[in-house]
């Protein structure tokens, strides 16, 4: 009978263990591999251009250097600047861009690529990347290479209105052309899931007429309500960042590639009090619940690892190039340097032959008139006496 | 770490010897040097050279493709072998060069970004490669090069001949672009650095701070590649990767006044190792002016002579890749403290401004000082004006102590609109210690408003003239190339010994051109619909409406009577 008791007792742990470790599972391993993505990809981009906008550019670097610090490479992210601030000629200390007031912080770094800047940024190319749609020799640098499994974060910040974003003071961006972009990507399958966020005036209205599947959006103010900036540095004499993506950095900062954090605390960014505009946010496109998706999902970069203990054979080693045959064999004739100055061959040089071309419209147009005049006159019997 | 890598690398060499097999690996090495030059006017001058050669033929058809790198960047070598490239040479700088107060640089540069490449006489579509050329380069180096194109490319027809060898100098196959507008940042030196063999973390390039290289007068960072001589006899090619970083730190901004640099001062770090993939790693002072100007410290006993651009100047070398050189703190920093003044001649020196008023005509005058006393040499003048700035090459003048100087050679071809720039190249003879002046009258033309940039009222660029010339030199220059040369002295190959070869950028010029009114089309919107609605809709409905007589209702009590009239049969009430 104790036996028997043993046993039952034996059997109650262990099944315990199970359920015990059936739940582990669930719960940390479960949720690595729910999320249904395997990369990462962020499209930064700073839309405003002069040295007043100091902020926007300031903005983005802060969202650029966050991302980078939590794992997506350079690679995976397109960074557009509008204009460059750093090594600006009124900037008082070149080759930085601050966020915090009395330069404490320096969001520019000293290892940044910027895929787009200047006059590049305008809004074709903008939409270009995101759907892919560029010409053959555009750089991989350049192109946003995402496919089914890919997150991706965009991140957009300027001057903008309802129902519009301002591209470098010449052009602007709808907020239907932006959803209808959204639509195309998703339809060739270019997306798993995207964050988009964006902080300018009336931000919320850019995300209004979202219709594609899987879309998060958080904006910085309402429709009617204006972003504003967040604090001036008077050594460098202009706003440093705004209010939105201050606190936004300041939440990022505490976040670190294994954090738990959920998007639910990131809505929470810069309530009212701190904002002054009220962020807003909209998830009903958005399949999962915004509770059970990690900021790292979005911000961070995925890198499963696959552990084996199978021995890989490396491949032959690099093949020999081809020796060169002995200086008796066959005469080879020694190079030279071109002369840099050839004064008397540039002197003497003929003129270039130039390739001939058939006459241009114009003139062809003038000769055919001419002789259609001509022989209206003469007429045709008269040819002989030419030829 | 980095001990950790020269032990594997250890390994894998001592593992190729031992098997004693048949393969002998491409010989490829690497050398690094620093150049100091502290400059009269209290200023310091610090050029960074980087060269990787590589005895191995990216365009020879028989042979398989290239497919291991090692020391030599795999970007740059695949570029190479796809767009069949015979020599690149890319600038991007950041500041002018002031010749009168600094002398000669090293290796010159523009404003903005240059790019000048000959191409294989193997390519049969030339614009096709320079295009996705252009492409490529531009996401290696973020920088917008893509904005190359025809508009602003020139084929030169007698300037920049190659610097490595080659016997065809056809210049169909050469092609020229500079964008002064081009901003240089740290952007474009994160790439940069990840193209040298140690990267940033050890050897020079370690000094290579952001913060500090862009608070400087002057920052000019190139990549140069061409085939050269592998040895005496020059009967095979090896490929030469040059990356050279030339900055000027002014004493007034980086130096607070004070004129006294160390390299802790300048760069905010100190050398402590030589990058182990080195062959060689040098640190060169220029101590001609040693007992007048300034004194330098630690003294060292290896000095080295070189005739750089025309003289003879004598050098200090700290070797690297000696243990000692660190001394005891494991760390190498030099002082240089300046005792006088001094004023500096060079002997080739030009200008260009832009001459008139208003925004419909103007004059472009270049202007040229021959320094030498007695000497008259010839230079090469090459302009490369936009297509928007319409040249009227019949007031073309060229003028040397006010009398007329007529060129030697011309070649002029005219732009074409939205097609092709103007290119001018002259050939010169300048008198001795004279001024020559050449001036060229413009007109502006106007843009389609959809071609002004979105700030237009900062003006348009036109690139810097080039103006190459042999300048006579006061000492005896070697015409052998291959022997063993600090790098700075070796880079344009001397073919007599009496004179040098120079390059000198002008100024980019900064044009204003007339600038519409960009929100006239919302105006003009605006008014005509108010115009039409108002005018057009009144004048409408005068025309098409009719009139009618509208009887007022009678009051109540005329009404009740008439109804009661009716009723009666008596006539009604009016």
């Amino acid at each position: 009978m104790s036996h028997d008791f043993l046993q039952m007792h034996l059997k109650a742990v262990i099944s315990c263990l199970l359920i015990f470790l059936y739940k582990v599972h669930t719960t940390k391993a479960g949720q690595f591999f729910s999320s249904g993505h395997t990369n990462n990809w962020a499209v930064l981009v700073c839309t405003s251009r002069f040295w007043f906008n100091y902020r926007h550019v300031a903005n983005t670097l802060s969202v650029y250097r966050s991302v980078k610090r939590l794992g997506i490479p350079d690679s995976h992210i397109v960074l557009m600047l509008a204009d460059d601030m750093a090594c600006n000629y009124r900037n008082p200390k070149p080759a930085t861009v601050f966020s915090h007031k009395n330069m404490e912080l320096n969001v520019y770094g000293d290892d940044v690529e910027v895929d787009y800047r200047g006059y590049e940024v305008t809004v074709e190319n903008f939409l270009r990347v995101l759907t892919g749609r560029l010409p053959p020799s555009t750089p991989r640098s350049k192109r946003l290479l995402s496919d089914d499994r890919s997150n991706i974060l965009i991140y957009l910040t300027g001057h903008g209105g309802n129902g519009f974003l301002k591209f470098q003071d010449s052009e602007e961006i709808s907020n239907m052309e932006l959803a209808d972009a959204f639509e195309q990507m998703w339809q060739k399958r270019r997306y798993n899931e995207l964050l988009f966020i964006i902080d300018t005036c009336q931000g919320a209205s850019m995300y209004e007429r979202f219709y594609s599947p899987n879309l998060m959006a958080l904006a910085s103010s309402q429709v009617g309500e204006d972003s504003l900036s967040h604090q001036p540095d008077l050594a460098i004499g202009v706003h440093l960042m705004d209010k939105y993506t201050f606190y936004l950095l300041e939440f990022l900062e505490e976040v670190h590639p294994a954090s738990q954090a959920n998007m639910n605390d990131l809505f929470k960014v810069c309530p009212q009090s701190q904002c002054v505009s009220t962020p807003g946010h909209r998830t009903d496109l958005f399949q999962r619940d915004p509770g059970s998706v990690l900021i790292t999902d979005f911000f961070g970069s995925v890198r499963k690892v696959e552990i084996t203990k199978d021995t890989i054979n490396l491949t032959s080693p690099v093949e020999p190039p081809i020796q060169r045959s002995g200086s008796g064999d066959i005469q080879i004739e020694s190079l030279t340097y071109v002369d840099q100055l050839p004064v008397a061959e540039i002197i003497h040089q003929k003129p270039k032959q130039k390739d001939w071309h058939p006459p241009d419209g114009f003139i062809l147009g003038l000769w055919t008139l001419i002789l259609l005049v001509f022989f209206q006159t003469y007429g045709i019997k008269h040819l002989k006496h030419i030829f | 770490n980095i001990n950790d890598d020269t032990l594997i690398l250890l390994f894998i060499l001592l593992d190729g010897t031992k098997n004693g097999e048949t393969f002998a690996p491409a010989k490829d090495q690497f050398q690094e040097e620093l150049v100091i030059r502290p400059l009269h006017s209290g200023d310091i001058y610090a050029s960074f050279q980087f060269r990787t050669l590589w005895d191995t033929d990216f365009l020879q058809e028989g042979q398989k493709k290239v497919s291991h790198y090692r020391l030599f960047p795999k970007s740059l070598g695949q570029v190479l072998s796809k767009f069949s490239v015979q020599e690149l040479h890319i600038s991007f700088t950041q500041g002018f060069w002031r010749t009168m107060q600094w002398g000669q640089p090293f290796i010159p540069s523009p404003p903005g970004a240059e790019l000048w490449v000959w191409f294989h006489d193997t390519v049969s579509d030339v614009d096709g490669n320079w295009k996705e050329l252009t492409n490529v380069l531009s996401g290696i180096f973020c920088a917008s090069l893509n904005f190359i194109d025809m508009t602003n490319t020139v084929q030169p027809s007698a300037s920049f001949k190659p610097l490595g060898l080659g016997n065809a100098t056809d210049h169909r196959f050469l092609r020229y672009a500079t964008l002064p507008r081009e901003i240089v940042c740290t952007e474009n030196l994160t790439p940069w650095k990840k193209l040298l063999p140690c990267g940033s973390k050890a050897g020079l390039a370690v000094l290579m701070k952001s913060e500090k290289l862009f608070h400087s007068s002057f920052h000019s960072q190139a990549v140069h590649i061409r085939p050269i001589c592998q040895d005496e006899q020059c009967t095979s090619k090896a490929w030469e990767l040059r990356q050279t970083l030339n900055v000027v730190f002014d004493h007034y901004t980086s130096g607070q006044g004070k004129k006294e640099w160390s390299l802790f001062k300048m760069f905010s770090r100190t050398l402590t190792e030589a990058c182990p993939l080195a062959s060689s790693s040098k640190v060169y002072v220029d101590i001609t002016d040693n007992p007048e100007l300034f004194e330098l410290s630690p003294a060292t006993p290896l000095l080295s002579q070189a005739v750089v651009l025309g003289d003879r100047r004598t050098y200090s070398v700290y070797d690297l890749t000696r243990a000692e050189t660190f001394g005891q703190l494991r760390s190498f920093n030099l002082l240089l403290r300046w005792k006088g003044d001094n004023m500096l001649r060079p002997l080739l020196h030009a200008e260009r401004y832009v001459a008139g008023f208003g925004l419909q005509t103007g004059e472009i005058h270049t202007v040229i000082y021959n320094n030498h006393p007695y000497r008259a040499f010839p230079v090469l003048l090459m302009d490369s004006v936009p297509w928007y700035l319409q040249l009227y090459i019949h007031t073309l003048t060229v003028t040397s102590k006010s009398r007329d100087n007529k060129p030697s050679y011309i070649h002029y071809q005219p732009a074409k609109d939205r097609h092709r720039p103007h290119l001018l190249e002259m050939l010169i003879q300048l008198p001795p210690h004279s001024m020559t002046e050449v001036t060229v009258q413009f007109e502006r033309a106007l843009l389609k408003w959809t071609e002004y940039t979105p700030d237009p009222n900062h003006g348009f660029y036109v690139g810097s003239s080039v103006v190459s010339a042999l300048v006579p030199s006061m000492v005896a220059m070697s015409t052998n190339f291959t022997q063993d040369q600090p790098l700075f002295s070796s880079f344009v190959p001397v073919k007599e010994e009496s004179s040098y070869f120079v390059r000198v950028y002008t100024e980019p010029l900064l044009v204003n051109l007339p600038t519409p009114d960009f929100s006239m089309p919302y105006n003009v919107i605006c008014l005509t619909c108010t115009v039409v609605a108002v005018g057009y809709g009144s004048f409408y409905n005068l025309l098409t409406r009719t009139f009618q007589v509208d009887e007022p209702s009678p009051p109540l009590a005329k009404r009740l009577a008439n109804f009661i009239r009716r009723i009666r049969g008596v006539p009604l009430l009016a």
